[in-house]
């Protein structure tokens, strides 16, 4: 088992390497830094003075070199506009967004599994013709539509919750509700699915023959079977949040990384942005781990 | 009237299709006592396997229903009880064991676990269970049964898991076992033992079997009375000496006949020069010795036989000569020169030379090519062999070799039964007329009598073609009637190797005698392998359970 968590790990963290290299050669692909730092209308002194400042004449490995050890350090430079260090202020937007992932994802799970296993149980039935129904709508309505027409109804003709901006447990009820849609619109077809299969398999059949209860039949014997490609899903859409839910963090004033990235990309805060792709890159990558891990807790095949 | 453990009465059973209504149990009846072996005798889709899901509420309703009919147990109709009482009779009054252990058993939860819940489901505490899940692994046999029990199914090899199945349902001592074709996905060996066990545990135990099974041997070897169903009817009944030696019904008498190993053994004539010479093939999958020096002669239009158990490296040996995997060593000289130095290209065109049937036409067949596609494609990758304009009239002259006809041509492999499949494949693989083909365990997913129409088909193609044939199988008897020679593997080792003759009258290896000594025979009077297991005074491991 231990094994198994150093080699997922290692494999992780070579595909991390993969990523400072590239986000560097990237940044430095883009253009000329100093003309993306500075203003447009920068004196080419002050673009050469910038440069020297920022050892940007040096060889580009020596430049690269340099960046790694910065980014072993933790030091991502300042950002332009804050005048804090880049990482600081990633971290402090990071923190909401991932609380913000955290809590819609286990909502979704939690939702998305109950729903989907007892539409597949009964498959055919009106619960399962209706949660399909419900989950493919979910799956399809677009989110920012969707946040404004919530602002409309809850925050507007109701007035029970605020529009946007945080400070009380209300301010997450909107948000949440609204990036709660479509994963679990998804999710739900991807349980119901694999449910589908677990109940029709040749060990359901025996457990049946052994007697047991409906309930634990699929909660324990194909829900845990049906789980691995549930997983793999659930992954890839709590790493779609993780990114930063662009459009619906803005739309709420949510301060999270998704806005932080935004804005500092119109502000042209270039630390900063590069430092939002390295933590929340990271952040991915541990998540990945993670998952890894659970795929090996669930079915003992691939855990030897 | 006295009262059965069981009886069936008229019962239906139909399917609702989109294809419309299957009528796939038609108005059966038959009983079974307190501690009566019974088999039912069928091939596929005669509704065998349906009529006994049916005793345990596993058919899938839709598009299942039970249309008619009664199955009373001690008297009570299972089909209107209350659905807790019902759910309470599986496991506790009757159990089941199935084909396929890998697939039956979860492969998620450990073993110990899933013995355990077998007993803790009907009310009984898991310290207990536990306990009692041991004790039951090791009447089993299991080796090592505390560590057995913190075991996954997968670490287990294809009899254990049978055996841990077995375990699982005997685990509440139930009146009745209901065996699904037990032993049919296991070696010859394994079966014996698996048999063997079974028919220990009845007697310990006192319970009723119900076993369904399409091979007369196990029926033989274990039931007292049989049961003969064809398209969802039951044909005969009677005990099993009865059925055997006076069959009434024309399919049961087909069945009795179509048993292998009963034709005249094959002469081989002189041997001259070889088509495939191999010497001394080695393969190996890293520390594994899959291949250890496998040397042999092939005449042309002779047939060998390759027998040995799973993981005797036979289906190893197939695939290295057709170089499909690559073997670390050795040669095989393909009328003087070695198929293994070929290049790709000179392979390419050898290709057409080699053929080769496999076990499970289902999956060797792309489902969405027509049979015309299926067999043309051979001249799309040749196409020096054939013009195009004469595609459709060599297939039609290979589909009438293969005993179907031209207007099935256009047809997909789904719509064709297991045997009509597995003729389009040997169809396809004569399209190139190769002078070998290699049949890897071509008919043992066929049912009997339809192995022995296969059978028949290869010899003739054999007979008028001249075609050579490497046959491989798990199981001695079906080679009998065909092959020439038999070469006997295990553990990656040829063990024995002589003519048909040689090794079926006087077998000089044990293995391959105790091969032999395995196949069961339809017989009852020659019970085969498995001695009587030890009367009353054994020891009884498990006690009886007081009512």
């Amino acid at each position: 088992m231990l094994r198994f968590i150093r080699q997922r790990a290692l494999a992780s963290l070579i595909s991390l390497i993969g990523l400072i290299v590239m986000v560097f050669f990237l940044s430095r692909m883009t253009g000329d830094p100093a003309a993306l730092f500075l203003p447009v209308e920068a004196s080419a002194e002050m673009k050469d003075q910038f440069r020297e400042l920022h050892g940007l004449n040096d060889p580009i490995l020596v430049q690269f070199a340099r960046y790694v050890g910065d980014v072993a350090t933790g030091d991502l430079g300042q950002s332009l506009r804050k005048a804090r260090p880049a990482l600081d202020v990633v971290l402090e937007a990071f923190t909401w967004t991932l609380w913000l992932a955290i809590i819609t994802m286990t909502l979704v799970t939690g939702a998305a599994i109950v729903v989907g296993s007892l539409g597949a149980f009964r498959s055919g039935g009106f619960f399962d013709r209706f949660s399909s129904m419900i989950s493919l709508v979910g799956a399809s309505v677009p989110d920012f539509w969707l946040a404004i027409v919530a602002i409309v109804i809850f925050s507007i003709n109701f007035a029970i919750l605020p529009t946007s901006g945080t400070g009380s447990v209300l301010h997450w009820i909107l948000p949440i509700a609204v990036l709660f849609v479509r994963p679990f619109g998804i999710i739900v077809q991807v349980v119901r699915g694999a449910m589908v299969g677990a109940l029709s398999s040749a060990y359901v059949k025996t457990a049946r023959a052994k007697g047991v209860k409906s309930g634990p039949i699929i909660f324990i014997h194909a829900l845990r079977n049906a789980m691995l490609p549930v997983i793999t899903v659930v992954g890839d859409q709590a790493a779609s949040l993780l990114n930063g839910a662009v459009v619906v963090e803005t739309i709420f004033g949510f301060p999270g990384v998704g806005k932080l990235m935004i804005d500092s990309i119109l502000q042209r805060d270039f630390n900063v942005v590069l430092a939002a792709i390295l933590v929340t890159a990271i952040a991915i990558f541990l998540m990945n781990v993670l998952i890894d891990l659970a795929y090996a807790l669930l079915d003992p095949r691939i855990r030897h | 009237m006295a009262e059965h453990l069981l009886e069936v009465r008229n019962l239906s059973v139909e399917f609702h299709t989109a294809a419309g209504v299957v009528h796939a149990v038609k108005s059966i009846s038959y009983h079974l006592d307190k501690g009566e072996k019974l088999a039912i005798l069928g091939e596929s889709g005669s509704g065998k396997s349906v009529s006994s899901s049916a005793i345990m509420n596993l058919i899938d309703m839709p598009p299942g229903r039970i249309s008619g009919g009664e199955i009373l147990l001690d008297g009570r109709d299972l089909l209107t009880m209350p659905a807790e009482e019902r759910r309470e009779v599986n496991g506790r009054r009757v159990a089941m064991i199935f084909q396929d252990p890998l697939s039956h058993l979860n492969p998620v939860y450990s073993v110990g676990w899933q013995i355990a819940e077998a007993m803790t489901t009907h009310g009984l505490a898991g310290s207990k269970a536990r306990e009692e899940g041991l004790r039951l692994l090791r009447r089993v046999g299991i080796p090592e049964p505390e560590r057995a029990m913190r075991k996954y199914p997968h670490e287990f090899s294809g009899g254990q898991r049978q055996r841990v199945m077995i375990a699982m349902a005997l685990a509440l001592r139930p009146d009745l076992l209901i065996a699904d074709e037990p032993t049919t996905a296991l070696d010859v060996t394994v079966q014996a033992e698996v048999l063997k066990l079974l028919k220990e545990l009845q007697r310990e135990t006192g319970m009723a079997v119900l076993i369904i099974t399409h091979d007369l041997g196990v029926v033989a070897e274990i039931a007292d009375r049989v049961v003969v169903m064809e398209k969802g009817t039951l044909v005969e009944a009677g005990t099993v000496r009865e059925i055997y030696k006076n069959p009434q019904h024309p399919y049961t008498r087909k069945l009795i006949a179509a048993a292998p190993g009963k034709g005249v053994m094959h002469e081989p004539g002189a041997r001259a020069e070889p088509l495939l010479s191999v010497r001394d093939v080695r393969k190996t999958y890293g520390s594994f010795e899959a291949l250890k020096g496998i040397s042999f002669d092939l005449m042309p239009g002779e047939t060998m036989a390759v027998v040995g158990e799973s993981g005797s490296g036979k289906s190893t040996l197939a695939r290295a000569l057709l170089r499909l995997d690559e073997p670390d060593s050795g040669t095989a000289l393909w009328k003087g020169r070695d198929l293994f130095a070929l290049s790709p290209s000179e392979l390419y065109k050898l290709r057409r030379d080699l053929q080769m049937v496999f076990q499970d036409p289902t999956q060797s067949l792309n489902p969405r090519m027509t049979v015309f596609q299926l067999i043309s494609e051979a001249w799309v990758i040749h196409p020096d062999i054939l013009p195009k304009a004469r595609w459709r009239e060599r297939v039609a002259e290979l589909l009438a070799q293969v005993g179907l006809s031209a207007e099935h041509m256009s047809r997909y492999p789904h719509q064709f039964s297991g045997g009509q499949r597995q003729r389009i494949a040997i169809a396809r693989a004569l399209a190139l007329e190769p002078q070998l083909i290699i049949c890897d365990e071509a008919v043992s997913a066929l049912d009997v009598s339809v192995q022995a129409q296969v059978i028949e088909l290869l010899d003739k193609l054999r007979r008028e073609m001249g075609i050579a044939f490497i046959f491989i199988a798990h199981d001695l008897p079906v080679v009998r009637d065909f092959a020439d020679h038999v070469m006997v593997m295990q553990q990656g080792e040829i063990v024995e190797l002589g003519t048909i003759r040689e090794v079926f009258e006087t077998p000089r290896q044990a293995y391959t005698r105790a091969l032999l000594a395995a196949s069961l025979s339809p017989d009852p009077d020659a019970k085969a392998g498995c001695p009587e297991p030890p009367a009353a005074d054994a020891e009884i491991l498990i006690p009886k359970r007081s009512h």
